[in-house]
């Protein structure tokens, strides 16, 4: 070992490593739950910082930078990666230590960037993780061999076991630690860490038996693809079946609060703004979370097992011919659901081009919001009947409804990418990881983490947006001798009266305006709007009423044309906060949102016109 | 010798070079920092079951999802069929 070292203990340390070596468990080890999650500011990259308090009782700073193959960086990812370790990213000083992480069966790749970091000259540690898996292999490795050899300490790790770190925190507890001599930079990586495991590893074969035993079914053409539908279908009945009871609790909870609290209080404005702004709002979308949660459970454990890659692999080239990437297939059919969750699942992308795009046809998917407004129209304006004998009308408009929105979306990909064709080829170059049980420290850690993402938002931008809301569909109250339902009297009144104009060619009348105000809060309650508009008293069978008060107030132009603005309009606050918030851009987010009201008005006025010349 | 890209599943051998479709092609200069270097033993495990691709492909003890395009720029040796 060298005869540097430190001249005082070190306060930060990182952890770096490739992808896939179990970083991040050994970060929620040595953590456990003191973490802070953000982003690198003007890069959707994620920084995740925890502290440690060592036996000495000595606190350490421990930064998890994001997994890199190497420092030549290929990604925004990767590239903070390289910043923070050459010491020149603007917001983060160099770290004091570097904690490289290597997959201890998979030493012939990880090696070789633990030798890039290396010839920083910076003190180092390397954790040879996952020793557990290793042996159970019959890999042999011979840490002190391999500590002489590199000049810096190595200690064994098994991230997901308790106390598997213990070895690891007593060596960052002494104060000697070796700074390793930069060696050359001229040297060929791969020659040394071939000449390293030649020295220090004994491996009976390359990969386990068990992971090709279940790569054979699970990568297979035709049972593969099976596995995968099978998976998927599970999840999405997961989401529906467990999620739709917790949902109905917590719908059953917010309106409790706003009977107790419209008892309690006076009427007047006070209790109009909590009941109807800020718990109606509010309660709106906090009553996605449980579904939001089932999603990122499954998606979690789906990451941690090894299987979300492989999922990319079986689907790349049919998503490559709609100018997405193999990876973009979960978010989006995730967005189904819910946009929200799809959009934060984009994460998974690591190539920022495909992120993007993924993130901007993700509204398309037809989320369940829609449904409740689709139902509410289809039900009131298409006739119930048969067509081709084993068809039904209404069916098929919800087909084509659904349809229309993955058919714009492949036209939104396939443009962008002939747009972008100018642009260097997109790699895949995705690595298959060994298959690994979840550790359920770290899919607790991974849920708590987007649910505390989900309920910020929630608590900020929707609480505001949803009182600002309020304010305009109250105010000004009319006067006490107006007979017209009070929201016409109101700004939203006069707003919507002001849209009419501009609505008027794609055939919505002024009702349908001010309904789309209050309906921005979230899809469905653009329902209750219209009631409220067409003064229809919330009550039993009030959407049996609303509708047949609509079938004898609009034509059947304006119905498919408002069925066809749902298809496509960016009629959801919370989307384009997500959209704002994931993608970390104020331009993309404003881009978004213009080109889902461009669809939304064109599809809208095709649907009325071609309706009206076809009647 | 042949291109990665056109052995048929389960076929090995010895990767003979990298070739770049450009000065700076980024995608040559990242397969080999994954270790797609002269020399490595290389095995074409299977395809995708879209237009046979992408291909899965095994070098050292890492398995890695390579598009056609991508694997067409590794140069392989059959002869050399080493284990892999």
């Amino acid at each position: 070992m060298s005869d540097t070292t430190l001249a005082r203990p070190p306060v930060s340390i990182a952890l770096v490593g490739n992808p896939n070596c179990g970083k991040t468990a050994l970060f929620n080890q040595l953590t456990g739950s003191r973490q802070k999650v953000a982003n690198y500011a003007g890069v959707t990259v994620e920084r995740k910082e925890g502290r440690l308090v060592l036996p000495s009782g000595r606190k350490v700073r421990v930064l998890d930078l994001p997994g890199a193959y190497s420092l030549n960086a290929t990604s925004p990812d990767e590239a903070v990666t390289r910043d923070v370790c050459l010491g020149q990213h603007p917001d983060e000083t160099q770290p004091d230590l570097l904690l490289c992480v290597a997959d201890a069966t998979n030493l012939r790749l990880h090696l070789r960037f633990v030798l890039e970091l290396k010839r920083l000259g910076r003190p180092m540690v390397l954790a040879l993780n996952m020793v557990d898996a290793a042996k159970r292999r019959g890999i042999l490795i011979d840490r002190d061999k391999l500590e002489q050899e590199l000049g810096f300490p190595v200690v064994e790790t098994v991230a997901i076991r308790r106390q598997g770190a213990a070895a690891l925190i007593n060596v960052l507890d002494e104060h000697r630690l070796a700074v390793p001599a930069a060696p050359t930079t001229g040297a060929d990586l791969h020659a040394e860490a071939r000449r390293l495991i030649a020295s220090a590893v004994t491996m009976p074969q390359p990969t386990s038996p068990i992971d090709e035993a279940i790569d054979r079914w699970v990568l297979h053409p035709v049972w593969g693809l099976l596995i995968l539908a099978a998976t998927m279908l599970l999840v999405f009945q997961a989401v529906y079946a467990w999620g739709e009871p917790i949902k109905g609790i917590i719908d059953a909870a917010i309106q409790w609060l706003g009977a107790e609290v419209t008892a309690l209080l006076p009427a007047g404005i006070l209790r109009s703004l909590l009941v109807e702004g800020v718990i109606a709002g509010v309660g709106g979308v906090l009553v996605f979370l449980p579904q939001i949660l089932i999603l990122f459970f499954f998606i979690l454990v789906l990451e941690e097992s090894g299987y979300l890659p492989r999922a990319a692999f079986l689907l790349d080239r049919f998503m490559v011919g709609a100018g997405l990437s193999g990876r973009a297939f979960i978010p989006l059919l995730s967005s189904f659901a819910c946009a929200v969750p799809g959009i934060m699942a984009t994460r998974s992308i690591p190539d920022p081009r495909d992120r993007l795009l993924t993130i901007l046809v993700a509204p398309l998917m037809t989320c369940s919001a829609r449904l409740p407004v689709y139902a509410l129209l289809i039900g009131a304006f298409i006739p119930d009947r048969a067509v081709f004998g084993v068809f039904n009308l209404q069916g098929l408009t919800l087909f084509a409804l659904y349809a229309a929105g993955i058919v714009s979306a492949l036209i939104v990909a396939l443009v962008a990418r002939y747009i972008g064709k100018q642009a260097s080829e997109q790699a895949l170059l995705l690595e298959i990881p060994a298959w690994r049980v979840p550790n359920p420290r770290d899919v607790f850690l991974g849920l708590r983490e987007r649910a505390g993402i989900f309920l910020r938002r929630v608590g900020t931008i929707i609480l505001a947006l949803s009182v600002l809301l309020w304010f305009l569909s109250s105010f000004p109250t009319p006067p006490a001798d107006w007979s017209r339902p009070a929201i016409e009297y109101s700004f939203a009144g006069h707003i919507g009266r002001g849209l009419a104009m501009l609505f008027e060619p794609i055939g919505f009348n002024w009702q349908i305006c001010v309904a789309l105000i209050p309906g921005l809060a979230a899809r469905e309650v653009a329902i209750s709007g219209l009631a409220s508009v067409y003064a229809i008293s919330a009550g039993d069978g009030t959407e049996q009423v609303l509708a047949t008060t609509l079938a004898s107030s609009w034509s059947l132009a304006t119905a498919l044309s408002l069925l066809a603005w749902y298809v496509f309009a960016p009629q959801c606050l919370s989307t384009i906060a997500v959209i704002r918030r994931e993608s970390g851009s104020l331009k993309i987010t404003l881009f978004s949102v213009v080109l889902l009201a461009f669809m939304a008005y064109a599809a809208a006025f095709a649907a009325y016109h071609l309706t009206g010349a076809l009647q | 010798m042949g291109l990665l890209s056109e052995l048929p599943p389960g076929a090995s051998g010895r990767i003979v070079d990298i070739t770049a479709q450009s000065a700076s092609d980024p995608i040559a200069e990242r397969l080999h920092d994954l270790g797609f270097v002269a020399g490595e033993p290389v095995k074409l495990v299977s395809y995708g079951p879209f237009g046979a691709d992408p291909l899965l492909v095994q070098i050292g003890f890492t398995r890695f999802a390579l598009r056609r395009s991508e694997a067409a720029r590794i140069v392989v040796n059959t002869e050399e069929a080493a284990h892999v």
